[in-house]
């Protein structure tokens, strides 16, 4: 019987003071006795509200009872049939809107913390297995993946536990997509991400970096000459959007992608690193997305006062309640119904060869209400006349959102792109062209990592079907 | 595991270096105009350079680098069979050539070295081709006998007049036109100040003139943003729809402006890369 009077357990975290001046993981993640004890706290309905809330459809009653048992390698096999990123999911799903959403023991109260118990099984088995899986039988069969992010990973690993021969290809010097280049280690350490890589190469995939599909290599050539009989497009969402507005190519003004692959990627942020980052004082993130809290939050551990300016107030704020509650933890500053209208540059007319000159030196924001509720019911934000007003600023970054990348739709005949420039598939994940699938961002435009995971699995469900039909 | 061998390296003059890199997948695709990204080591920076050239059968691509900061101070310590880290492209688009029947090719200093295989191609396709290039000094001097044999009229200059014609390349420029040739098109690669004078001496004989823009990038395939200039009022990214631009459009104050944001910290990169490197000399 499940222990109705035991609270929620609170996340082990680090000091937001501490925190906010180092790169190390957050979260701590539940101890073995806490993960046992939160596990007492699920009612086992047999209807599992929780598992239909899930992406990937974990039989999430059946792993919570194992780690009440202490059984954790056995939670761990439950989770691991049908994700295969339980160590990155633990972390980066929005469990609220998600499974916890559907928790029975959250209408009264607070939902099981699945999240956490999650990531603790995770973590476990990585800490204490070092057998390697099988290497499955191959089948003879090619399949070729392209971009090694989420949707990716999960759709490789799928194919290869089926037998099939995966390659995968990657533009970046490093496999991961944007559990490298955009989330940040203090929120997904990038060694864990490591471990999923290094467990696919075991598995047999084949990993191309620095492989451009659409200049490298187009889809025809991988599917003629190259012989692979199925692809898989899961390449990721694309360009960084800007506002339009005067003042936005200043120097200090940087997009959240390239202000996060800095300091992910390529460790700009480290001491001595080779890749350079500006050092600002003073940072305003235009946006109120997870991108705009991890870019916030990056910014802040490299010194700075920042604030998010977001147009909308806070209860639309599209980021996760607890990266926003994070956020605010470390000092971060939320300027809502506020929207930049120009970007204020410096400029010395007494002396044209002053190095600040073009520099960032401001925001100009208008004040905004919120007007009817437009077609997505989110209520519109409107100007609100004459309140336009003046922050100091020296470093701006926009976190907007993207568009799509063109690289691949240029160079792929017959392949059909929705008006936002995102692949068109079916339910299977099939697109326009034959044995071609495409599944997350590329697709859907920039969503969450267990989305992405979600297309993978299917497409990878389909391109089985498909080849074995064949 | 792909390996980029460094096939060849050959300094051109002191501070410019070239070198051919096992890259077939690259070379396969390779056009003049395209660029690719690379990294020295594990903890390298990525940069973007121009290719040189390219060698289908043999899996080379060229690359020719000036040694102005850490990055590239490592680069040029790398010997002839060692190996890069990272090489990535062919990235951007090829200059276009097309129906071109005679064009000018304005080269600036270690720029020269991405103009010549646009004049190669273009002199391949039968189009008649003129080459201006310009450098400080003499001893800087690259590639002349490289334009020499793919152009019917070079120009060298030089700003201190110690070879070639004393001047700007914008002075020959404007000497070739006043003598009456008439250009489909003018193309300059070099200093961004250099094309955008190259770009006022064209625009009162209303020339078209493509130059190729070279903005600190990452990634190179769009995602980050950080290359983007102002063209024609509209920002655009050098990496997915450049790196050649119509140079009456481009915004060259802002391309300027935006180059000289990590100035500081790469001449402290820069110069704990040289002390770095005469410590393991000695």
């Amino acid at each position: 019987m499940a222990d109705m009077k035991m609270p929620r357990h609170a996340m082990p975290a680090q000091d937001p003071v501490v925190r906010s001046h180092n790169f190390n993981e957050v979260a701590l993640g539940y101890t073995k006795e806490m993960a046992m004890e939160e596990a007492t706290r699920c009612l086992g309905c047999p209807k599992m509200p929780c598992k239909s809330g899930c992406p990937v459809q974990i039989n999430i009653p059946a792993f919570v009872a194992k780690v009440a048992e202490g059984d954790f390698e056995g939670a761990y096999e439950v989770i691991h049939r049908t994700s295969s990123l339980p160590a990155v999911c633990g972390r980066v799903c929005p469990q609220e809107s998600q499974c916890e959403k559907y928790c029975v023991r959250g209408i009264k109260g607070e939902p099981v913390a699945i999240g956490r118990m999650e990531r603790f099984v995770a973590d476990w088995h990585n800490s204490h297995t070092c057998e390697l899986p099988p290497r499955p039988t191959p089948n003879g069969h090619k399949v070729a993946v392209i971009g090694s992010g989420p949707a990716g990973l999960t759709c490789a690993g799928d194919l290869a536990k089926l037998g099939y021969q995966v390659t995968i290809f990657e533009a970046l010097h490093k496999a991961g997509g944007v559990l490298v280049y955009g989330i940040p280690e203090f929120r997904l350490p990038k060694a864990i991400v490591q471990k999923e890589v290094d467990g696919l190469k075991e598995l047999g995939v084949e990993i191309c970096t620095n492989t451009v599909i659409g200049k490298t290599i187009t889809i025809d050539e991988l599917m003629g000459e190259m012989g692979f009989e199925a692809v898989f497009i899961g390449s990721g969402a694309g360009l960084p959007k800007f506002m339009n507005i005067p003042g936005e190519n200043l120097q200090g003004v940087y997009s959240a992608n390239e202000f996060l692959t800095r300091i992910n990627l390529m460790k700009a942020y480290r001491e001595g690193a080779d890749t350079p980052i500006k050092h600002s004082l003073k940072v305003a993130v235009v946006g109120g997305g997870n991108v705009a809290m991890d870019a916030a939050r990056c910014a802040k551990r490299l010194g700075a006062d920042v604030s998010i300016i977001y147009r909308r107030s806070e209860k639309e704020l599209p980021a996760r309640a607890e990266e926003v509650e994070h956020a605010k933890e470390e000092g971060i500053i939320f300027r809502t119904l506020t929207n930049p209208v120009a970007i204020l540059g410096y400029n010395n007319p007494e002396d044209k060869r002053d190095p600040k000159n073009g520099s960032v030196c401001g925001i100009r924001c208008i004040k905004m209400e919120l007007g009817e509720p437009d077609e997505k019911g989110r209520r519109r934000p409107i100007e609100i006349k004459d309140s336009e007003f003046d922050m100091e600023m020296d470093c701006v970054i926009m976190a907007l959102g993207t568009n799509p990348n063109p690289l691949i739709k240029n160079t792929t005949k017959g392949l059909d792109v929705n008006s936002h420039g995102g692949i068109i598939v079916n339910e299977d994940a099939l697109t326009s062209r034959e044995g071609v699938y495409a599944g997350g961002d590329a697709v859907t435009g920039a969503a969450t990592v267990i989305l992405a995971m979600g297309a993978g699995k299917q497409a990878a469900a389909s391109i089985d079907e498909y080849l074995r039909n064949k | 595991m792909l390996m980029y061998r460094i096939a060849r390296k050959k300094p051109l003059n002191a501070a410019v270096t070239l070198m051919d890199i096992e890259a077939p997948m690259v070379a396969r695709k390779a056009e003049p105009g395209q660029f690719i990204i690379l990294r020295v080591d594990e903890e390298g920076e990525r940069i973007p350079l121009t290719i040189a050239g390219f060698d289908r059968e043999k899996g080379l691509v060229t690359i020719i680098f000036q040694v102005v900061g850490a990055t590239t101070v490592k680069l040029n310590q790398k010997n002839e069979g060692e190996y890069l880290q990272d090489f990535v492209g062919p990235l951007g688009n090829a200059t276009e050539t097309e129906g071109l029947k005679k064009v000018a090719v304005v080269g600036g200093g270690v720029g020269c070295a991405i103009a010549l295989p646009v004049a190669q191609k273009l002199h391949a396709e039968g189009c008649e081709v003129h080459s201006v290039i310009g450098f400080r000094s003499k001893d800087i001097v690259i590639l002349e006998d490289e334009f020499r044999a793919c152009s019917s009229q070079l120009k060298v200059m030089t700003d201190d007049g110690t070879y070639g014609e004393k001047g700007l390349v914008t002075d020959a420029l404007d000497a070739l036109i006043q003598a009456g040739n008439q250009y489909d098109e003018v193309i300059a690669i070099g200093p961004i100040i250099m094309m955008k004078f190259v770009c006022k001496t064209t625009e009162k004989y209303g020339i078209k003139t493509v130059v190729s823009m070279s903005p600190i990038m990452i990634d190179g395939t769009g995602m980050c943003g950080g290359c983007r200039l102002t063209v024609d009022g509209q920002t655009k990214f050098a990496c997915v729809d450049g790196p050649d631009f119509d140079g009456s459009k481009v915004d060259f104050d802002e391309a300027i402006s935006r180059g000289a944001i990590y100035k500081e910290f790469e001449r402290h990169a820069y110069d704990a890369a040289c002390n770095l490197f005469k410590k393991e000399v000695k």
